[in-house]
């Protein structure tokens, strides 16, 4: 055992970046939560305001961005989180925000998602430290996560400028040892001082904020040739250039080569690279996504006259797509001596049941999804879909999406389907994903005299990110306590003429207002409006209901399993039967069961 | 890094839990996790939040040793494979090599596909025996009931954790393990858990 006497702890990635926050004494924080980023909020939600920090669930990323800066300009350190693809939301304040830079510090962190395990891409985020001009730091471990975090506010300071941090799923998820640190004294509120020139953004300001950032890269790029992030380990005639989690892969399975681990990887350390290449026979670049650091690579050793070989994506040894693993170090074996391999067992020759995610027993999105396919019937529908958990509608017996691609984008190409098309067409967005980017495209509908159904589907939480509050929930934390802003009013209050809020659960009753949407003839909105039962259950406050079928009365129809398709109905030899364990309650089977055999256990 | 491992090659054991988004998965990996640390070992972790936790197969996996620093372990690599289920057992063996052992909970938890009656779910014996064609190493327990037995089924985790700690060779100490888990669990499950270890535990050892 060690005999330090700090305290060690297993964190997660993200619980880390949490205590590195704290221990940098930021000020301020905000995020729109996003998988692989969201326990930071998780955390926050709960210890912020002990430790003397504002924090807010803002309405979407660019919102965050924008306040987040505002602090970091009047003195605060600052911290602003999201997913990679949230960072396109927030990329338009970013970009300009390098300009002026900063006064206090601040950190970006995006939290990028490589083989797309919760999201609708694997971009590489990378790419905008580029575009944006901005320091970038990247850790490959949750202890090295909360030391550059920290110091990252220190190079944030000294340039003036916000520090892009950027993290993967296999970092923000891994659990690793974390020792603790002291807590810096900073203060947490300060007083902005006007610097026109410097914050004022018109054109001959942004002319010379231009030649400032330019400037400032230069000061960047000295900070990062001397950065304890970027160093050397091993020994080989085989160099081994890497970032990210990357390197723990290259660590643990290549053998008799020499390392060049980046974790200050914009600006890179050219020089450093120039020198790590000189005596080398080969080098490899393992990094997951984009040729990132390889092109750069590449043209480094142009500028530096050397002629070694340098192996990566370019040459087709190393895959773009997916995020790597230890065999795809192991495939690297004609290029570096590798570690010996395990040779897995071999595949039982047994057919296993598919096991895809599934909307939960009890989720309102069943009622909907079912009532949306009866009142449809056989007319030519186009699902505009959105995204959060009523993604999971895209399944059968559902199939209630024919296009999903973003925040918001569900009711802003409804637009586009319902002037393209003589198709009707169902837009879908949830609660929260109403309040980042629904009402802009309603609005923008509205005044278009686009005819189309929207449904919101407020299940009264952020649902698949882990439950965070949002505007239409109102917010109880942080000894700060608001109202909830009611979808219904703000819906009516844009214009629209058809509102209707419904119950899920009451099957019958949205089938019945669903069919009047369809049919009117503009923009019609229906709310449907029901909580979570998954977030009832995490506050305690969810009745434990189960229901049961009287076996004397089922004809043995499947409707319940083919209509609301609940994993708390289980059919067996042709005798459905329900799950104790996993049922709600919710009745929405009883409801469809058409000789009423469902019904709740008194 | 290793000149302390003067004996051999340096200390590592790799963990492999499979299961379905809320058995427990993730308390049963931190579980192991803390105990290891406790025991002076490095530990590096990886895990599967976010979507495949809505009723999706999960894995978690743990890496206890004197180098480990990578959050995912090589195919094959697994010294050990927990199966908190039948099916998903079956579905990672290739996470395990001819040594590894399997301890496998035999009680089932059926996708959405099989509730719905369009996919199958095989039968025990038929999931055991494809196991057993390919390794001998496999143990089977009924986590699940044993659980009842201790007095709530959401307590299965807690039997395959005390399974786990009684396996030959396996690196942690018992009451280390057992400690870790009591310390992490609520304390008026805490009864509960430590009768689920134990059960568990001595289900192995018979």
């Amino acid at each position: 055992m060690s005999a330090n006497d700090k305290k060690k702890e297993l964190l997660l990635g993200n619980d880390a970046i949490t205590r590195g926050i704290i221990e940098a004494g930021v000020g301020f924080a905000s995020t729109y939560p996003g998988t692989p980023s969201s326990e930071i909020g998780n955390n926050l939600e709960k210890i912020a305001e002990k430790n003397g920090m504002f924090f807010e669930f803002s309405s979407n990323e660019k919102i965050a961005m924008e306040s987040a800066s505002a602090a970091a300009m009047s003195g605060v350190r600052s911290f602003v989180f999201m997913k990679h693809v949230g960072m396109n939301v927030a990329a338009d304040p970013m970009l300009t925000l390098a300009y002026g830079g900063v006064r206090g510090g601040m950190v970006i962190l995006t939290a990028d998602d490589p083989s797309a395990h919760s999201s609708q891409n694997e971009q590489d985020n990378r790419i905008y430290a580029k575009l944006a001009l901005l320091p970038m730091l990247e850790p490959s471990t949750p202890a090295e996560a909360k030391e550059m975090v920290k110091e990252s506010y220190d190079i944030s300071e000294e340039l003036t400028l916000p520090v892009l941090f950027r993290t993967t799923t296999r970092v923000n998820h891994a659990r690793g040892i974390v020792e603790e640190g002291d807590v810096k004294d900073v203060p947490k509120k300060s007083h902005f001082t006007r610097d026109i020139k410097r914050f004022v953004n018109i054109p001959a300001n942004a002319r010379t904020n231009r030649i400032r950032l330019l400037e400032l890269n230069k000061k960047a790029a000295e900070l990062s040739e001397a950065s304890r992030f970027n160093f050397t380990e091993g020994k080989g005639s085989t160099g081994v250039i890497t970032s990210g989690v990357s390197y723990t892969y290259v660590k643990e399975w290549m053998k008799n080569v020499s390392i060049l681990k980046l974790g200050f990887t914009n600006p890179l350390p050219e020089k450093k690279i120039a020198e790590f290449m000189k005596d080398k026979e080969k080098i490899i670049v393992v990094e997951e996504l984009e040729p990132f650091l390889e092109d750069q690579v590449l043209r480094i050793a142009k500028q530096s006259n050397l002629s070694v070989k340098i192996h990566g994506k370019r040459t087709d040894d190393l895959p773009m797509a997916f995020e790597y693993s230890p065999g795809v170090i192991s495939a690297l074996r004609h290029l570096a001596d590798v570690a010996d391999d395990n040779v897995p067992l071999a595949r039982p020759d047994i057919a296993l049941p598919p096991r895809p995610p599934t909307l939960c027993a009890g989720c309102p999105h069943r009622g909907i999804f079912h009532a949306v396919r009866k009142a449809v019937g056989r007319k030519e529908v186009i699902y505009s879909s959105d995204i959060g958990c009523y993604s999971l509608g895209a399944q059968p017996p559902f199939m209630m999406a024919d296009m999903i691609l973003c925040m918001g984008g569900g009711i802003g190409a409804a637009g586009g389907f319902s002037e393209a098309t003589d198709q009707k067409v169902i837009a879908f967005s949830g609660d929260s994903t109403f309040f980042h980017s629904g009402i802009t495209p309603l609005v923008s509908a509205l005044f278009n005299g686009h005819k189309f159904t929207a449904i919101i589907l407020d299940n009264r939480t952020t649902a698949m990110t882990g439950h965070q509050p949002h505007p239409g929930t109102g917010r109880e934390f942080g000894g700060r306590r608001t109202e909830e802003i009611k979808i219904e009013d703000v819906v009516r209050g844009i214009g629209v003429k058809f509102v209707e809020t419904v119950d899920p659960y009451d099957v019958k009753a949205t089938i019945d207002v669903m069919t009047r949407a369809i049919e009117y003839d503009g923009l019609s909105v229906v709310i449907v409006k029901r909580a979570c039962p998954l977030e009832l259950k995490r506050k305690k406050i969810l009745e434990p209901r189960v229901c049961e079928v009287d076996q004397d009365l089922c004809v043995k129809c499947s409707t319940c399993i083919l209509s609301i398709a609940c994993p708390a109905l289980m059919k067996k030899d042709g005798i459905v039967s329900i799950d104790k364990e996993q049922c709600m309650g919710c009745m929405m089977c009883g409801r469809v069961c058409p000789k009423d055999a469902i019904k709740v256990i008194p | 890094m290793s000149e302390r491992c003067d004996k051999g090659d340096p200390m590592k054991y790799v963990i492999q839990i499979v299961g379905v988004g809320g058995q427990g998965v993730l308390l049963a990996s931190m579980v192991l996790g803390n105990a290891a640390m406790a025991e002076g070992h490095n530990v590096a972790m990886s895990e599967v939040h976010g979507m495949a936790q809505r009723g999706g197969s999960v894995l978690s996996t743990l890496r206890i040793g004197d180098n480990v620093i990578s959050p995912l372990a090589s195919d094959g690599e697994a010294d050990m494979i927990l199966g908190f289920e039948p099916a998903e057992t079956c579905r990672n063996i290739t996470l395990g090599n001819k040594s590894t052992m399997i301890i496998m909970n035999l009680d089932p938890i059926y996708p959405s596909t099989v509730t719905a009656g369009s996919s199958e779910y095989p039968g025990t014996d038929e999931m055991i025996s494809s196991i057993k064609k390919v390794t001998k190493n496999i143990m089977t327990i009924e986590a699940t009931s044993l659980a009842e037995t201790a007095g709530k089924a959401v307590a299965a985790n807690a039997v395959m954790i005390g399974a786990a700690a009684a396996v030959k060779g396996f690196p942690l100490p018992k009451d280390a393990v057992r400690g870790s888990l009591l310390n992490l669990v609520p304390e008026k499950f805490r009864e509960l858990n430590a009768k689920a270890f134990d059960l568990g535990y001595d289900e192995m050892r018979k």
